[in-house]
């Protein structure tokens, strides 16, 4: 750390030379700079804001949305492509309002419609982290958005309709922990950015809050209380074990929550992990709460799907879906399988999936892709079956919806058949 | 002319166990340590998914994880009178390549070896007098105990989530295991795999003629494991595809399995693959390796510096760079005097089939080390007065796979191929099953390894030599083991026995084992073996040699678990002794 407050004053002594105002004072806080840092990988900045091989905080990253592409900002502190010119004001107000430092709407990929719950205090903490990088020049690609989302003035708008700006209150009815859960899946943690559904303008649906959405072809999962495709039956201690370490003895984390845990709540205090749950065990399930009541599947889709499980599935996941602690997730009773959605489960097992490495649990767990081995009809099938095997339930999956999935998510499938050379 | 890069704290040339453990080992002490593998990358994840890793065309007789001969290979013969040929298709042995290297493809049975094998030629000599050992049998004893090695097996056995049950625990014999091996602290960290039918009656048969079979130690694992570094292994499937296959659950102990999640890591390891060492440098007056050149892919040739070099690759790979560096003096054959490439050996196996018509077998239920054994006959653990040799072997029932092109049992009678030979499959594939005896090699003046006058590799190296041959001693000893194979196969009660002694000159064609030893063998002094008992170099005190190289003669075991626990025990030497005060840590 000493070392990079040396490069950053020294950084700092160069910029003085070419331009009368130092963008900051040189004292930063080391108190501050680490503050700072945690509360990045809180709010999982460094996520978004890398593209792949890129440098940390450089930004670049594409962002997809259903209204087009958007590139993650460069938020190291250069002065021309980074924002290394940004005063303190400015920096807040991004977070805050969701407005750049030239005075432009910025599109809500960048999760202000969350952080504008984040205290001064912290933010300041959070700027100081980010000018202690050392500058990167970066210039993000254009983003890619269609006529008339790529103008910004659009989201003037569009912040009228559903935007609620305002630093997160404390419930005074509420423990401390409870408060402080709350600030962060609310406020720096945007949990609900990806598990709250959007309405067709991409807006959360604040009164559905936490009950699952979609993204990027994946659903993120019920976070309520809901018992069947929600937390209802995960411990504070599960639900502190997976955030740490990627791991409980029910999941692992995949796909975009495996580069959540990674980045940010693997990087989390105990305290605040525990907080987090406190707060998630105490979100109700509301009026969506998974019903049994679907039509049962047909007993012949459920022979078919039996057998591709006991070939192809059984090895990791164990014969009664009981799978490996920490390592192959258990079927029996996990809230993705039997989510009324079945895309996930659908591109789970088209694509396969790596489960997050932590230094607790640093086995690179993967389940393999099985599209080249399996049809739409027997990936249909096999579904059906584990949503509905060992006590699961949950509607069919019709081999038209694994078709649009398999469709949507189609990598280079050379790799997954060990088509190495 | 070579680029010259900057200088590593230590250099390990190999990827495979011992490279992972010493990696793992000299990190942890702080040191910037480069691993260069001349092979790939390989990870369970993008190599071994269990979508496609069970394909024995590919894999075993297409040889995808293995060494190409057409890019390194060595030349052959049995005896010095003949002239040595390139061997230019794998055989007899399987030597792997790329990040993990034989570590992948094993069947995962490890083993300690005896006390008694570790002082192999003064405990024969005490025991039936000089004489007992022939002239020519050049065993010796290796400078180190059993009990200097205990406490790096168990390491390396709970590392690898060893499944086994103990035979002896600190001298209190335990029932169940085996009760011939060297007292050990504790039991293994995991119960026994589940055994199957054929190992199951075999154990039942040998019971009955009076021996003490036990559930054989395993590095597959018998249920889910995490090992004291945090790294996860899963529980078998008992698919049956372990030897020259990754394995895709997680199951098999390998340095994927086990180390690199978290050697990968961390920032003092650097991995640089497809990277081949060609030579080992040394300082103008030769005691001191300052570097080693390697070539990329592209045939670019570099320079890498270090004050620590580590030769981890294979026994014949090790041997090879020693020769092609100039490092110590050739073996002479002849007059006996220089110790590179002296007491090369391999092991000596064979086998007896047993036939049911009553018991289905379901061989395809398998894993690389499920089986029973039996130790009565291995080492020195029976009188060897008037048997006419020294050594022995383990006999055991392994269910190592069904799979169906390797596998496939058929009586004495049975012809070759044709309509007869497909009924003898049918009717005797869930009905087979092979009892196999795994015995030791000594020793011997004529078997060593050189470089070859002739053939040349794809860099224009020498081809490295060998000179081997199955003395009297290995064949009396296998007759012997095969002999008392056949009499548990009896007990069986099977229908009929089909008996598969090792007759003859060594083949290197069919596949045996990869077993090989020696060559750069270990001692306690300058004039019969080339490293120290730390694995360290007599002449260049900076250079360590990992792997069975360094065995003097082989002992009727599986070798990958004295090798792991050898490059600890090194590692522990280099750790606490060596990165304090840098220099010989015996004195010549």
């Amino acid at each position: 750390m000493l070392f990079a407050l040396v490069r950053l004053s020294l950084a700092c002594a160069c910029a003085a030379t070419f331009c009368v105002f130092p963008a900051r004072g040189e004292q930063l806080s080391f108190a501050q700079v680490e503050r700072g840092r945690y509360l990045a990988a809180a709010g999982d900045c460094e996520a978004c804001h890398t593209a792949p091989g890129g440098k940390p905080f450089a930004g670049g990253r594409a962002i997809p949305t259903p209204f087009g592409t958007i590139y993650s900002a460069n938020i190291t502190p250069d002065r021309t492509t980074g924002i290394g010119a940004w005063s303190d004001d400015q920096f807040y107000r991004a977070l805050h309002q969701g407005i750049s430092a030239d005075g432009s709407y910025l599109y809500p990929a960048f999760p202000y419609p969350w952080y504008t719950k984040v205290t001064r205090e912290d933010a300041d903490a959070l700027e100081a982290f980010l000018s202690s990088l050392d500058p990167v020049a970066n210039s993000p690609p254009p983003n890619q958005l269609a006529w008339p989302l790529n103008e910004r003035v659009v989201m003037k708008g569009w912040n009228e309709l559903f935007f609620h700006e305002g630093t997160f209150k404390p419930d005074d009815q509420k423990s401390p922990e409870w408060n402080r859960g709350a600030y962060l899946v609310e406020g720096l943690g945007h949990c609900g950015a990806c598990h709250t559904p959007t309405n067709v303008l991409g807006a959360s649906e604040k009164q559905s809050a936490l009950r699952g959405g979609k993204l990027q072809d994946w659903y993120a999962p019920n976070l309520t209380a809901d018992v069947r495709s929600g937390l209802g039956n995960w411990s504070v201690d599960d639900i502190v074990a997976f955030l740490k370490t990627g791991r409980n003895s029910r999941t692992v984390a995949y796909g975009p929550m495996s580069e959540v845990v990674t980045f940010s709540t693997s990087k989390l205090k105990d305290d605040d992990l525990k907080a987090i749950a406190t707060y998630l065990k105490d979100v109700p399930s509301g009026a969506g709460e998974h019903k049994d009541d679907q039509t049962q599947p047909d007993s012949k889709v459920l022979t078919v799907g039996k057998a591709l499980y006991v070939d192809n599935c059984s090895g990791c996941h164990q014969a009664e879906g009981q799978g490996v602690p920490a390592m192959f997730p258990r079927l029996q009773g996990d809230s993705a399988v039997q989510d009324r959605d079945p895309t996930t489960i659908a591109r789970l097992i088209l694509n396969g999936a790596h489960a997050a490495t932590t230094d607790a649990r640093p086995t690179q767990v993967s389940m393999p892709a099985f599209k080249w081995k399996l049809s739409d009809q027997q990936i249909a099938d096999l579904a059906t079956y584990i949503r509905n095997a060992w006590g699961n339930s949950a509607p069919p999956v019709s081999a038209p919806k694994v078709g649009d999935v398999r469709h949507s998510t189609a990598p280079d499938s050379a790799q997954e058949r060990g088509e190495t050379r | 002319m070579a680029t010259k890069l900057p200088a590593v704290d230590a250099l390990l040339v190999g990827f495979g166990w011992t490279g992972a453990l010493m990696g793992q080992e000299l990190t942890d002490a702080g040191l910037n340590v480069l691993a260069l593998e001349r092979g790939g990358w390989r990870d369970t994840t993008t190599d071994f998914a269990t979508t496609f890793i069970q394909d024995e065309l590919r894999y075993y007789y297409r040889h995808e994880l293995f060494q190409e001969p057409a890019r390194e290979t060595l030349t052959f013969r049995n005896s010095a009178n003949e002239t040595a040929l390139p061997m230019r298709q794998l055989g007899s042995f399987l030597p792997g390549t790329g990040v993990g290297g034989a570590g992948i493809h094993w069947n995962g049975q490890n083993w300690r070896f005896l006390p008694s094998d570790f002082v192999a030629r003064s405990h024969n000599s005490d025991r039936y007098g000089a004489a007992a050992i022939p002239q020519d049998m050049t065993i010796q004893d290796w400078g180190i105990t059993y009990d200097d090695l205990e406490p790096y097996y168990d390491k390396w056995e709970y590392l690898c989530g060893i499944s086994g049950k103990a035979g002896n625990i600190r001298g209190q014999i335990q029932p169940g295991g085996n009760p011939f091996e060297g007292p050990r602290d504790r039991d293994y960290p995991n119960p026994p795999m589940a055994m199957t039918y054929g190992p199951t009656l075999f154990a039942e048969a040998a019971r009955d003629i009076g021996l003490k079979p036990f559930p054989a130690p395993s590095a597959n694992m018998s249920r889910a494991y995490t090992n004291p570094l945090g790294v996860q292994l899963g529980p078998c499937t008992y698919c049956g595809f372990c030897e020259k296959f990754g394995c895709g659950n997680y199951s098999k102990a390998s340095p994927q399995t086990t180390i690199l999640p978290v050697l990968l890591r961390k920032k003092n390891f650097t991995l640089k693959t497809e990277c081949e060492v060609v030579k080992i440098n040394l300082d103008s007056d030769g005691k001191r390796a300052v570097s080693v050149t390697y070539v990329d892919t592209q045939g670019e040739e570099y320079e890498q510096p270090a004050d620590l070099i580590v030769l981890s690759a294979f026994v014949l790979h090790n041997v090879h760079l020693l020769l092609l560096s100039g490092i110590g003096t050739p073996y002479d054959p002849n007059t006996g005097a220089g110790t590179l490439g002296k007491n090369y050996a391999y092991q000596i196996v064979s086998s007896v089939d047993v036939f049911y018509d009553d018991k289905i077998l379901n061989p395809f239920i398998g894993a690389g080390a499920l089986g029973t054994v039996v130790d009565e006959f291995n080492g020195d653990n029976f009188d060897h007065t008037n048997l006419g040799f020294v050594g022995g072997g383990y006999i055991a029932c392994w269910n190592t796979n069904g799979r169906p092109i390797e596998t496939h049992l058929v009586p004495d009678g049975t012809p070759k191929w044709g309509s007869k030979w497909k009924k003898a499959v049918v009717q005797n594939y869930l009905r087979s099953m092979s009892i196999s005896t795994h015995g030791a090699v000594m020793s011997h003046r004529g078997n060593h390894l050189d470089l070859d006058p002739t053939y040349r590799d794809f860099l224009g190296r020498p081809l490295m030599r060998m000179t081997f041959d199955y003395t009297d001693n290995e064949h009396k000893m296998s007759d012997f083991l095969t002999g008392k194979a056949e009499e548990i196969a009896r007990a069986m009660k099977p229908r009929e026995i089909r008996s598969n002694p090792r007759k003859g000159h060594y083949d290197i064609t069919p596949y045996q084992t990869t077993h090989n030893t020696g060559g750069a063998i270990m001692g306690s002094n300058p004039g019969e073996s080339v490293i120290n008992r730390y694995l360290q170099h007599w002449d260049v005190s900076n250079l360590f040699v990992m792997g069975s190289s360094a065995f003097p003669q082989n002992p009727g075991y599986n070798p990958t678990g004295t090798v792991a626990a050898l490059a600890l025990w090194s590692a522990h030497a280099i750790r606490t002794q060596y990165l304090k005060s840098p220099g010989p840590l015996v004195q010549a």
